[in-house]
This record gives structure tokens, C-alpha cells and sequence, in this order.
């Protein structure tokens, strides 16, 4: 593109976000940030103005926030038409055109994607509509939680045991409510952590008073006359009675509009480059449409430039900041996005965080603490280097094994680290599931090395 | 001294007035060993941060080489008393200051420092009432020490009328955490037995009051040392006397120095003390940009590692001397823009005044609240004030620098 080309976008050009929510709110701003002057419009289908969502499952069922005002802080004027509450329903690589649910179309020069994911419903539909059958994404769903958990049922089932399930059910201890949460894995947080950790979780929620059951699946959910919830059948052949049931099955990519529009969109997310550029369905790169947040896939030069999908608040903002820096920027000032994946939880008074891609790594090695004592640092290796990390109320050293991974430390560990116990000298299986299996809410999923999204299969490869 | 090392030169009494300029030439070599046996010392902000978050750094005095040669820890941790938490390694440092941290803020404690808002204000205020007439005072003696011994005495229910007495045993304490004051050959024997002493006798002193909060607790951190009975257990009568040892201590000079440091800093820069004369709520950016400019804590001389590290291509071997140059580090171009320039509105003041990682400063809460109290008190009561001498007569300590006295003119209080 010609310097002309580009000074003219700057100033008078026409930039769509579609998606207004994190990603959206953060690159509309470091558009700004950054210069452009031209026209800005913001679509979103939630009727809200950007707010967050990782205290929906926290500070917010516990009472200690209302739902209802977790607006994501403004970091500057961004000057934008806002289309709130009206969804994109088709676009038009062609023609640079967007297609709102209400019949307008709206013309852009340059676009980004930023449509996120939403709660995987639960999947016979008319038990979902059962009164008390939950999901929690949006801010309503959240208020409608916590309007049910101030009630008091007489038990609440929660439905998978990822991270935010198992969030939840946390939450729901801690208000004093009986909870039972069921899993398909042999513990919770098994897509993302492993087994092993997976183990440490499983203890922590059952000395919490949470009623675990694993290695089932729920079958069916039972209603009274009125329509009301009333149990949970397993595959054990066990019946919970329960009232409130939070349905935690992963996430859904929000790309259906993109469906016919030629893009390398579909069920695992919209493929991109390192630049945040979306492929088309040929994997031929675009130059005007770009991705950001949890709906991207995109390949990272630390994991073997397989494409990663995260459902990351900070991969969010970092993919948002640079999307909008490349649209607005030409050749070499372009940048690639190469953040260190990044996740936090707490639950059951333990603070969680991981660096890296755990799912990678077939070995872990509990570098630091003990897991009896739930307070550790474990190590992730693939091929002999380090992948990820994880601690457990141990985040202090958290900086340290990313460096390890970014500069593509040996594993297994070698060196001697402070407070190495004997369990920790040997690397043990990390106990991730057959990765052919589908496990819900990894946060993060490696998704091979195709561009394009044509088959539904779910296979991080590993060679 | 045209051949001194650089690490004599930094910790020699004459470049205590000014040693920024030694410090950046310390950066243009970020990993310095300059004689065998001599320490290694990290003087770029990103390195210290990394080995600050290293777990093959160890602040434990027995992972030291030369710990072996010497037959014994360093002086301070001895005196019969076990090393505190500030020299120890996880697990038995985290657990340990777990436990003090129940006596101090949340969750247990969440309102003990805020809650003494009132107290320090009272004290300041009385200090400063207690200028009288006078047109000069020296604001050492007569502000910056007693009013954070005051606090701590307070905090930790130790009756501030004995402070004559423990400050005969804490002065040696404090001295032998210079790591250059160490005489070595004969006199080394004899300023370990003095350290040791003064050690011992602050335990023993400190041990009767620990008996009386155990048996009719109080409200006061020394109780809860005591008296603490969580998930990790409670200390031994030996711990909560190293702890409380530790507390004494690390709460009485570094803050004297912060304050101190900080009203030379304010006097340098009128138009500063100005606004915060103006608006007290800028003594909170001033404190920080305090920590990062004239931090009180100007390296920490005593990590060592576990296994051979590299840094910057050199290799450090196991179990060698590491000191970590905050003040250095705090002032590097790399990290910070204008790193000489005292700029309290400075966007990103992520200094390393407290260090960082897992023994970052315990008091950091306490020793805020209490420097911005006594900044701004002092800033809105005293009229036109001046330095009278400029650098002030200093301290020895090169590792907690500050100014001996700091004698300050001005036309009245207000
Ligand atoms: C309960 C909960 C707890 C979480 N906790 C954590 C945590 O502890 N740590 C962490 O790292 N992450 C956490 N996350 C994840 C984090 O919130 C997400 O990574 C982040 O919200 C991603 O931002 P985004 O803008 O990419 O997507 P989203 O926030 O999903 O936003 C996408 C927006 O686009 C809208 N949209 C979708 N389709 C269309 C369309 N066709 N037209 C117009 N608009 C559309 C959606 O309605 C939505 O408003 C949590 C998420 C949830 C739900
Ligand atoms: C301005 C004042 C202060 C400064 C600049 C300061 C600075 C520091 C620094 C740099 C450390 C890290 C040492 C290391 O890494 O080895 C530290 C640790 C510590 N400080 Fe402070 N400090 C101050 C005030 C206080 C006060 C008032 C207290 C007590 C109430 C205190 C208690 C401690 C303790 C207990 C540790 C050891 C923490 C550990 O090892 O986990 N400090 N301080």
C-alpha cells in the first residue's frame, strides 16, 4: 500500500469492530492511541457497553460486586459510533461490507473481529429451558445466578469441572450452599492443568465440602410439572435432586455470521497470522480484516507456530492492542502478536496462575512446594524443553519459568531450585486426556497448523 | 583512591554523601566480580528483578561458600537466636512470614496499619509541636528517628520508654549489616562477639515480654506472634523471638532514612515541597519516586546461589556473594526514562526500593503510611524551610544510607 494510501486511512478512513466487548473496547482505544482519526464504529449484540467478565464468576457471585457493574475502565476517548444491541449477521469480503440483524450495512476499509465465544448450551434443548438450568457468560446470566443462589436452593450442580465451573462451585461454598459438580475427567481442571494438578483440585474442592463426581457424565435433567429443575441423572445410574444446575461445557466461537463469507472461520475460531490478519478459507492472508481476543486462532513461534486459541483476559487485550496497531501501520512498522499465554483463577482460597500452553506438555516436574501442601510451582515439558508452568499460591515465581519457556529451557529441570522436595526430582506423566477427546474449557487449545477450518476435529498435535 | 574497586569505592564512607555517579558506571558492567572471593554485583533494574524472582537464589547464610570457611552464618542471625525469615528460604520463610503476616494486615488483620493513622498523626504532631521556638532543628534526632521507633514500639507493644536501652543493642545490629564494616582479621572476632551480644540481648530482653503476651495477650503484633495458631502451625518461642528481633530492627532505621532522604530530597526540589504543601495527596507519588530516587535500602548484599547462574554471559558459581544494587538498578536508563531526575509525577514508578519477589519488604504498608504522614506534616507546618548544610553529614552504613543529621532552618511553625 502506498504511504498515500495509508495517510488517508489514518485520517479519513472507515474502521468496523465488530464485538464490543474487551477486545473490541482495547483496540478502538489504541486506534485512537495511535492516531486514527477517521471514522470508528463499534457493533456489539450485547445491549451493554463493554464490561468484564472474569469477576462474574468471582467477587461477583459472592456478593461482594454486582454483576450489573463490572464496566471495563475507559483508558481514553475513542470518538466511535456505538451499534449496541443489534448483531452482524453476514459480511461481505467483496464489497468491505458488514450486515447488521437489522437490515443495515455498514462499509468499512478496515475491519476487526472481535466476536469472542459464548457458553456451550447445554445439549438436549428442551431441557435447557428448564427454569434453574444456567450458563454464565453475560452479565445477565451472572445476575440471574446470583438471584438464584440468594434464594438458597437446596442444592446447586454444576455441570463440568474446568475453571469456571469449578469457580462456581467455590463460590457456592463459600455462601454456604450445597453443591455437587460432576466431570467427565477423573478431576476437575484435567483439560487445562492434567491429571496430576488435576488431583490437588479434586482434593481441594472435596475438603471444601464440594460433592465431586467424576469419570461421569450427566445424562439427562429431570423437571417438575412446572418446568422447574429438579434433578440430575448421571451415568452411573445416580440421581442428584438439585435446583439450580450451572451447565460449565466450554465455549462456543461466535463466528456463524462469518459462515458463506470465504474466511477461514468456523467452529475453532478465525484463523490469523502473527499479525492479527485473518485467512481466508484458501489460507491466503487478508489485508483488511483483522482478529483479536478469544474468537483468533493464531500461530505462535513458541509452540512451533501451531495455532493457538486462548481464552485469556490478557491475550484479549495484548491481540486487541496489536490488531489495531497493524491496521492502521504498513510492512515493517507491522507487529507480530506473540504473547506468553497467561491465566489466573482463584478457588477455594487458592490463587492459581499458569504461563505457557500446559495442554502441550506431556511431563511435569513440581519444581517448588508440594502438592499435598497445595502450594507449588509445577513445570510443563514437551520434547525436552519447557513449555508451561503452574503454580499454586506460589505466583512470585511465576517470571522466572517464563523465561524459561521463552528462551526454550531444557527439560527436565536439572538445576536445583529452593524448597525441591524428592517429589520433585523426577518428571511424572502430567496426565493430560487422549487429545483426540474433546475436553471443555481447556482455556487454551493447540489447533494444528492449518489455516483453514474445514473439518471439526480436534487434534493438538504432538509430534 | 585511583585503583580502588568499584565495590570499595561504592561502600567508602567518602562517596556516602553521592553515589549515583559510581553506580552508573557500576551499570556499564552489569555483572561486576572485580576481586576473587569479592562479591558479584547485578546493577541493571531488569536483572535484579529477575534474580529477585530466581529460585536458585538463596538468601540463606549457609548456602554461601564462604559460609563453610567461616564456621558460622553471619553475625546477625546468631546471638543463640535462629536466622529470621529474612534469611531463610521457602518453605520455613514463607511459612514464617505467614504467620507474622497474621499480626500485621489481611486478612486477619486487615485494619492494623490503616488503623494507626490516627496514632501516627498524633505522634507527628507532637513532634513538630515540640520544635517550640526553635528556628533550626536537627531533623534526625528530633523527628525522623523517634517518630518510626515510636510507631513500632507501638505496633509491637514494646514499651517505648525501654527504647534507651534496646537502642544499645540495635545500633551494632544495624552496623553489622554493612557488609564492609566487617574489619576481618582480628578485630573481626571481636565485632562478631559484639554483633552476637547485642543480638542476644534484644532476644533476652524481648523474650520477657513475650512471656506476658503469652500469658495475657494484648493488642499488639507481639501477641499475635505469640499467641498465632493458623493452618501453618504457630512459631516456636525461638522464632517469634527472631521475628520479633527482625521487626524491631528492619521498622527502625530504614524508614528514619526514607524520611530523612526525603525531606533533603524536597528541600533540593522547592517546587515540589511547594505542592505537596498544597496537596498532601501528592505525598503518595513523592514516597514512591522517593523509594525509586534515594531508596533507604541501597543494595542487598546477601543472596548467594544454589547452582552455577548465568547472567548477562557470566557465569556466577555456586554458593558466591551476589548483591543486588536497588539504587543502581533504580536509576537504570534501560527501565527508567530520566532516571536522574527527581519526578514524582512520573507515570510508572515500579521501583525496586522495597525489593521484590517472595522477601520484598514485609513493613512496605506500615513504612508508606507513615512517610507520607510525616512529609506532608512536615511540608504544611514548617515555614520557608532551608537546608543548612548541603550534603548533610552522613551515616556510615552504605547499605542503609542516610543522612546522620539533617539540621534544617526555618521562620516558624505553623
Ligand atoms: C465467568 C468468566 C470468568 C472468566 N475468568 C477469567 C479469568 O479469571 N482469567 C482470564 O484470563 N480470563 C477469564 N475469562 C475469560 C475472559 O473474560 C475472556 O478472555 C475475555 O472476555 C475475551 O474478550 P473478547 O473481547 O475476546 O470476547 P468476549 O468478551 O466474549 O466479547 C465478544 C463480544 O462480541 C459479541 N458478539 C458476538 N457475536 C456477535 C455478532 N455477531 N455481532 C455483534 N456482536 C457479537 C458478544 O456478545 C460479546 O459481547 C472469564 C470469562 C468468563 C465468562
Ligand atoms: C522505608 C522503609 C523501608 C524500606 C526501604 C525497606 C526495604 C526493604 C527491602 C529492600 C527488603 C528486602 C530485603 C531482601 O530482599 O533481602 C525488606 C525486607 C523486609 N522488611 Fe523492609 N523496608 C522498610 C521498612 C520496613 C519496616 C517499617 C518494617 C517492619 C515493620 C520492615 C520489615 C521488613 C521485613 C520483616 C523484611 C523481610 C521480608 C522477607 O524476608 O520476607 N521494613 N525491606
Amino acid at each position: 500500500m502506498s504511504a498515500d494510501h495509508l495517510e488517508r486511512l489514518r485520517r479519513e478512513g472507515r474502521i468496523v469492530i465488530v464485538g464490543a466487548s474487551l477486545a473490541g473496547l482495547r483496540a478502538a482505544e489504541t486506534l485512537r492511541a495511535e492516531g486514527f482519526a477517521g471514522d470508528l464504529t463499534l457493533i456489539g449484540d450485547e445491549p451493554h457497553e463493554p464490561y468484564d467478565r472474569p469477576p462474574l464468576s468471582k467477587s461477583a457471585l459472592l456478593g461482594m460486586a454486582s454483576p450489573l457493574r463490572t464496566q471495563l475502565p475507559r483508558r481514553r476517548e475513542i470518538d466511535a459510533k456505538w451499534r449496541l444491541g443489534v448483531a452482524a449477521t453476514g459480511l461481505d469480503l467483496a464489497a468491505k461490507r458488514v450486515r447488521l440483524a437489522d437490515g443495515d450495512e455498514v462499509e468499512y476499509d478496515r475491519l476487526l473481529i472481535a466476536t469472542g465465544v459464548r457458553a456451550r448450551p447445554w445439549f438436549k434443548e428442551e431441557e435447557a429451558r428448564l427454569d434453574g438450568v444456567c450458563v454464565l457468560r453475560t452479565r445477565e446470566d451472572a445476575a440471574d445466578l446470583v438471584r438464584r443462589l440468594r434464594a438458597g436452593p437446596r442444592r446447586v450442580f454444576v455441570i463440568g469441572a474446568g475453571f469456571a465451573g469449578s469457580e462456581v462451585a467455590s463460590a457456592c461454598r463459600e455462601l454456604g450452599l450445597p453443591v455437587s459438580m460432576a466431570e467427565r475427567a477423573g478431576a476437575p481442571l484435567v483439560g487445562a492443568l492434567g491429571g496430576v494438578i488435576g488431583s490437588v483440585a479434586a482434593d481441594l474442592a472435596t475438603e471444601h465440602g464440594v460433592d465431586l463426581r467424576t469419570h461421569v457424565t450427566v445424562t439427562a435433567l429431570e423437571g417438575d410439572t412446572v418446568g422447574r429443575v429438579r434433578a440430575v441423572h448421571l451415568s452411573d445410574e445416580s440421581v442428584v435432586e438439585a435446583d439450580v444446575v450451572v451447565v460449565s461445557l466450554g465455549s462456543l466461537r461466535n463466528t456463524e455470521w462469518l459462515t458463506g463469507s470465504g474466511l477461514g472461520a468456523g467452529p475453532r475460531g478465525v484463523a490469523c497470522d502473527a499479525g492479527c490478519r485473518a485467512f481466508d478459507f484458501r489460507g491466503i492472508v487478508t489485508d483488511d480484516v483483522f482478529v483479536a481476543g478469544d474468537v483468533a486462532r493464531s500461530p505462535h513461534a513458541l509452540f512451533g507456530y501451531q495455532f493457538l486459541s486462548l481464552e485469556h483476559w490478557g491475550n484479549a487485550v495484548a491481540q486487541a492492542e496489536t490488531a489495531a496497531h497493524n491496521m492502521i501501520c504498513d510492512g515493517a512498522d507491522r507487529r507480530p502478536h506473540l504473547w506468553m499465554p497467561a491465566f489466573w483463577s482463584s478457588m477455594f482460597g487458592v490463587n492459581i496462575k499458569s504461563v505457557g500452553v500446559p495442554p502441550m506438555g506431556e511431563h511435569l516436574m513440581i519444581t517448588q512446594g508440594s502438592l499435598a501442601e497445595r502450594r507449588f510451582t509445577g513445570v510443563y515439558g514437551h520434547q525436552g524443553r519447557v513449555v508451561a508452568a503452574v503454580t499454586f499460591d506460589n505466583a512470585r515465581w511465576l517470571e522466572f519459568y517464563q523465561r524459561q519457556i521463552e528462551r526454550g529451557a531444557p527439560f527436565p529441570v536439572e538445576f536445583p531450585t529452593l524448597d525441591r522436595r524428592p517429589e520433585g526430582r523426577q518428571p511424572v506423566p502430567a496426565g493430560f486426556p487422549d487429545p483426540s477427546l474433546p475436553t471443555h474449557g481447556p482455556m487454551v487449545t493447540l489447533s494444528g497448523y492449518s489455516p483453514a477450518d474445514q473439518q471439526l476435529v480436534f487434534h493438538p498435535s504432538r509430534h | 583512591m585511583p585503583h580502588a574497586s568499584l565495590a570499595r569505592q561504592i561502600t567508602d564512607f567518602g562517596n556516602r554523601a553521592n553515589p549515583y555517579p559510581l553506580y552508573a558506571e557500576l551499570r556499564r558492567t552489569p555483572v561486576l566480580h572485580e576481586e576473587e572471593d569479592g562479591p558479584y554485583l547485578i546493577s541493571s533494574y531488569y536483572d535484579i528483578e529477575a534474580l529477585l524472582h530466581d529460585p536458585r537464589i538463596s538468601s540463606d547464610a549457609t548456602n554461601l561458600a564462604a559460609a563453610g570457611a567461616d564456621g558460622a552464618g553471619e553475625p546477625e542471625e546468631t546471638g543463640g537466636l535462629p536466622p529470621s525469615f529474612l534469611r531463610l528460604d521457602p518453605p520455613e520463610h514463607d511459612r514464617l512470614r505467614r504467620i507474622a503476616n497474621t499480626g500485621f494486615g489481611p486478612p486477619h488483620r486487615p485494619r492494623r496499619i490503616e488503623g494507626m493513622r490516627g496514632a501516627m498523626r498524633e505522634i507527628v504532631t507532637e513532634l513538630i509541636d515540640g520544635f517550640g521556638d526553635a528556628r533550626q532543628v536537627d531533623l534526625v534526632d528530633q523527628f525522623a528517628y523517634p517518630f518510626p521507633v515510636t510507631v513500632i514500639c507501638r505496633l509491637l507493644g514494646v514499651p517505648r520508654e525501654d527504647e534507651p536501652t534496646f537502642r544499645t543493642w540495635v545500633d551494632p545490629l544495624v552496623a553489622s549489616l554493612d557488609p564492609e564494616k566487617r574489619p576481618g582479621g582480628a578485630q573481626e572476632a571481636e565485632y562478631r562477639q559484639s554483633a552476637q551480644e547485642a543480638r542476644m540481648r534484644l532476644g533476652m530482653y524481648l523474650s520477657g515480654l513475650v512471656e506476658e503476651r503469652a500469658r495475657e495477650p494484648r493488642d499488639d503484633l507481639l501477641s499475635d506472634l505469640v499467641n498465632s495458631r493458623g493452618p501453618d502451625g504457630s512459631m516456636t518461642m525461638m522464632e517469634v523471638l527472631s521475628t520479633s528481633v527482625l521487626l524491631l530492627i528492619a521498622g527502625h532505621e530504614t524508614t528514619v532514612n526514607l524520611i530523612t532522604n526525603g525531606m533533603l530530597t524536597l528541600l533540593r526540589h522547592p517546587e515540589v515541597l511547594g505542592r505537596l504543601r498544597e496537596d498532601p495527596g501528592l505525598s503518595v507519588s513523592i514516597v514512591e519516586e522517593l523509594l525509586r530516587y534515594e531508596p533507604p535500602v541501597q543494595l542487598v548484599p546477601q543472596r548467594t546461589c544454589i547452582t552455577d547462574i548465568e547472567v548477562r554471559g557470566v557465569t556466577i558459581p555456586k554458593g558466591s556473594r551476589i548483591w543486588l544494587m536497588l539504587a543502581a538498578g533504580n536509576r537504570d536508563p534501560e527501565r527508567f526514562e530520566d532516571p536522574d531526575r527527581f519526578d514524582p509525577d512520573r507515570g510508572d514508578i515500579q521501583h525496586l526500593g522495597f525489593g521484590s519477589g517472595i522477601h520484598s519488604c514485609f513493613g512496605a504498608p506500615l513504612a508508606r503510611l507513615e512517610t507520607q504522614i510525616a512529609l506532608s506534616e512536615l511540608a504544611r507546618r514548617l515555614e520557608n524551610p532551608r537546608l543548612v548544610e548541603d550534603p548533610p553529614p552522613y551515616r556510615e552504613n552504605a547499605v542503609l544510607r542516610g543522612p546522620r543529621h539533617l539540621d534544617v532552618a526555618f521562620d516558624g511553625v505553623r
